[in-house]
């Protein structure tokens, strides 16, 4: 079947035919959109999945990123395999002692802390706030969670060595056992034990993910004065220079804990080593498994969509029999049929899928107002509106072809009989 | 004035026309061999009952059918054999059709349905609306151009079928019982007007089964069984057709 002869006379009929689909459309408002139903929740559902998906993604992102991505967590673990199966786990745990000389021995590891926390009362005065996180740290914990003293000290070297009673509070202690604004070199009860507060501690970053949104109670004390109150469960936080070297500081650390703990070739190791990098991939892994399973989802129901356009159109092709037949008896060409009919049924799918668009970015406006806050960076990506877009018109012009071909082959003669 | 005496071009050249259908096992012979010559400015009416292929000849001769063999030209050229998007051009172009039932767009107003043929044609946008405005004034339906087909009465809506008919000037103008549908004073009012165009130099081809339509011609085509019984222009057509009635009444009345 030819078309045209010419390509402005080809624009031309698109326009026409554009024209009469909308009139056509307007004349059967409510079919049109009961019709499109099916396309504009496809739509919708793909642009709000899609807008959902990548709002997690920055979330989780920035949650990691806040962690640190080059941050190594070292925790001791009872193996599945060998002598060490069935040993109690407390006496796999960390000693202080087994840690040192780490970072001469570990080349790709920047920075080293020792971390061991605990829960108890801390009060000042007459104010007594009950289940404060107590950690004690060494002094490179600074530099490997980012956060430092904002006002008074850090802890010194002296202070770790001789195990002295001082703290570092964050504000939020500060406010809520009303302590002085300047409070450095106030006394607190942390537990039994009397600490004299060195200084203030920035606010935790706004963890997302991994913290509850509001922050904590927190109390610093060094390393060995935490021990000294408690022989407890040490973990390990080294941070690798860049975190693409943290396969290599991985390897290192393996290296010199096995040596420490005296672990002989062949026998599983008795402690674990966590890349924050590892929870990424299989979190990206997830989201794209997520991605794929709503793809399938977004496609049956958009399937199902044209599915309803192409019955529609059918009908529309039977009711406008009579049509059909004067059109042609006054001269139009099979090639302008079908395209009146093709160019209504994208016209239809272009309407649902704007609509689905439109109700995607208010889905997703509703996502970022959701209270805690976790796809608050919720957005579509333009790339989606443009493929959701040609989505439509492709429906559209598939949808449409059986019945614009059926059209465009009418007998004429036939066509003007048909009551 | 008849085609003797003002011999000019023949537009239409129909020879050996057949067609046949088949319906089940039976083939149906709706035209059987029918040549005739149509010139221009000629008012020809082609009368005969139903089932003597004077529709199917009609169909044929509006580039709608095809003819199972035999040659139509019309203008000298042979249009029969052209393919389907040709064919559409000729309708477009050269015939014009009006139809016992009007066949109007009920959604548009009368002048855009007049300008449904110039749609597609290669007359550019601007030309069109111009050209739909003479044709709706050639039929004297100016004041009612605006008017959408059910705020017309019947003849009006002929009227305006009529002028998209003519709007891309036609050689031909084809119409089917154009008066089936309306009352003796609409159909009276509406042959007045295919008479005055015919005056305009208007070629006319009418199919009928009324003998007063058909008397507005001036030539008459009468069919029976898909073959030309009798092709006399009108006044000798009317002698022999009263020949003929009183034949059949000197029939029935002696038994």
């Amino acid at each position: 079947m030819r078309l045209f002869l010419h390509p402005i006379s080809l624009l031309r009929l698109l326009l026409q035919s554009a024209w009469l689909a909308l009139d056509q459309i307007w004349a059967n408002k409510m079919r049109s959109i009961l019709t499109t139903i099916g396309i504009i929740i496809g739509v919708a559902s793909a642009t709000a999945v899609i807008a959902a998906l990548t709002g997690l993604r920055l979330y989780v992102l920035e949650s990691f990123e806040s962690i640190g991505t080059n941050k190594i967590f070292i925790v001791p673990e009872r193996p599945q395999t060998g002598k060490l199966k069935n040993s109690n786990g407390w006496l796999l745990r960390f000693h202080p002692e087994e840690f040192s000389g780490l970072l001469e021995h570990c080349p790709s590891v920047a920075n080293f802390t020792r971390s061991m926390g605990q829960r108890l009362d801390v009060s000042y005065k007459d104010k007594t706030e009950s289940g404060v996180s107590i950690t004690g740290i060494d002094p490179q914990w600074h530099q490997i969670e980012n956060r430092f003293v904002t006002q008074g000290r850090p802890f010194s070297l002296i202070d770790g060595q001789q195990a002295r009673p001082v703290c570092l509070i964050n504000p939020k202690v500060r406010d809520k056992l009303a302590l002085p604004t300047n409070c450095v070199g106030e006394t607190i009860m942390v537990g039994e034990a009397r600490f004299t507060i060195m200084g203030l501690i920035e606010e935790h970053p706004q963890t997302g993910m991994f913290g509850s949104g509001d922050s904590e109670l927190e109390v610093f004390i060094p390393f060995t004065s935490a021990w000294r109150m408690n022989n407890g469960f040490i973990v390990g936080i080294a941070a690798s220079r860049s975190p693409s070297v943290s396969e290599d500081a991985r390897a290192e650390l393996t290296f010199f804990l096995r040596k420490q703990r005296h672990i002989k070739p062949g026998e599983p190791s008795t402690f674990r080593l966590e890349i924050i990098e590892q929870y990424l991939t299989q979190f990206n892994n997830m989201a794209t498994m997520i991605t794929l399973v709503a793809a399938g989802i977004v496609a049956i129901s958009l399937v199902v969509g044209g599915i309803g356009i192409m019955n529609i159109m059918l009908v529309s092709v039977s009711e406008r029999t009579r049509e059909i037949g004067l059109r042609k008896a006054v001269g139009a060409r099979p090639g302008a049929i079908l395209l009146q009919f093709l160019v209504e049924a994208v016209i239809l799918c272009l309407f649902g899928g704007l609509i689905g668009i439109a109700i995607g970015e208010t889905l997703t406006y509703g996502l970022t107002k959701l209270p805690n806050g976790g796809l608050a960076k919720a957005s579509i990506p333009f790339i989606a509106i443009v493929a959701s877009f040609f989505f439509s018109a492709a429906i559209g012009v598939a949808s449409g072809m059986f019945p614009a071909i059926k059209a465009a082959r009418l007998d004429p003669i036939e066509a003007l009989r048909h009551e | 004035m008849t085609a003797s005496a003002n011999p000019s071009p023949a537009v239409i050249r129909v020879t050996e026309l057949k067609k046949q259908y088949k319906v089940g096992a039976e083939t149906i012979h709706a035209l059987d061999g029918v040549t005739l010559d149509i010139r221009a400015r000629e008012y020809v009416a082609i009368m005969g009952a139903s089932g003597s292929g004077k529709s199917t000849l009609m169909n044929i001769l509006g580039c709608l059918d095809r003819p199972s063999s035999g040659m139509y030209e019309l203008d000298g050229q042979a249009v029969s054999t052209l393919s389907a998007a040709a064919m559409a051009r000729v309708r477009n172009q050269r015939i014009g059709f009006v139809f016992q039932s009007f066949e109007l767009l009920p959604r548009f107003s009368a002048l855009k349905n007049v300008e449904l043929p110039l749609i597609y044609s290669d007359v550019p946008w601007r030309s069109r609306r111009k050209m739909a405005r003479e044709a709706v004034d050639r039929v004297s339906l100016t004041d009612r151009a605006r008017h959408r087909p059910n705020q017309l009465s019947g003849g009006q809506r002929q009227r305006v079928a009529i002028a998209r008919a003519l709007v891309c000037r036609p050689t031909i103008l084809l119409a089917d019982e154009p008066t089936g549908n309306l009352d003796t004073v609409t159909s009276a009012e509406i042959l007045r007007l295919f008479s005055q165009l015919h005056e305009q130099g208007q070629t006319i081809v009418i199919v009928t089964h009324e003998p007063d339509v058909a008397a507005h011609a001036n030539r008459i085509i009468r069919m029976r069984d898909g073959k030309v019984l009798s092709d006399l222009p009108v006044e000798q057509d009317n002698a022999v057709a009263s020949h003929r009635e009183a034949a059949l009444r000197v029939q029935k009345g002696a038994p």
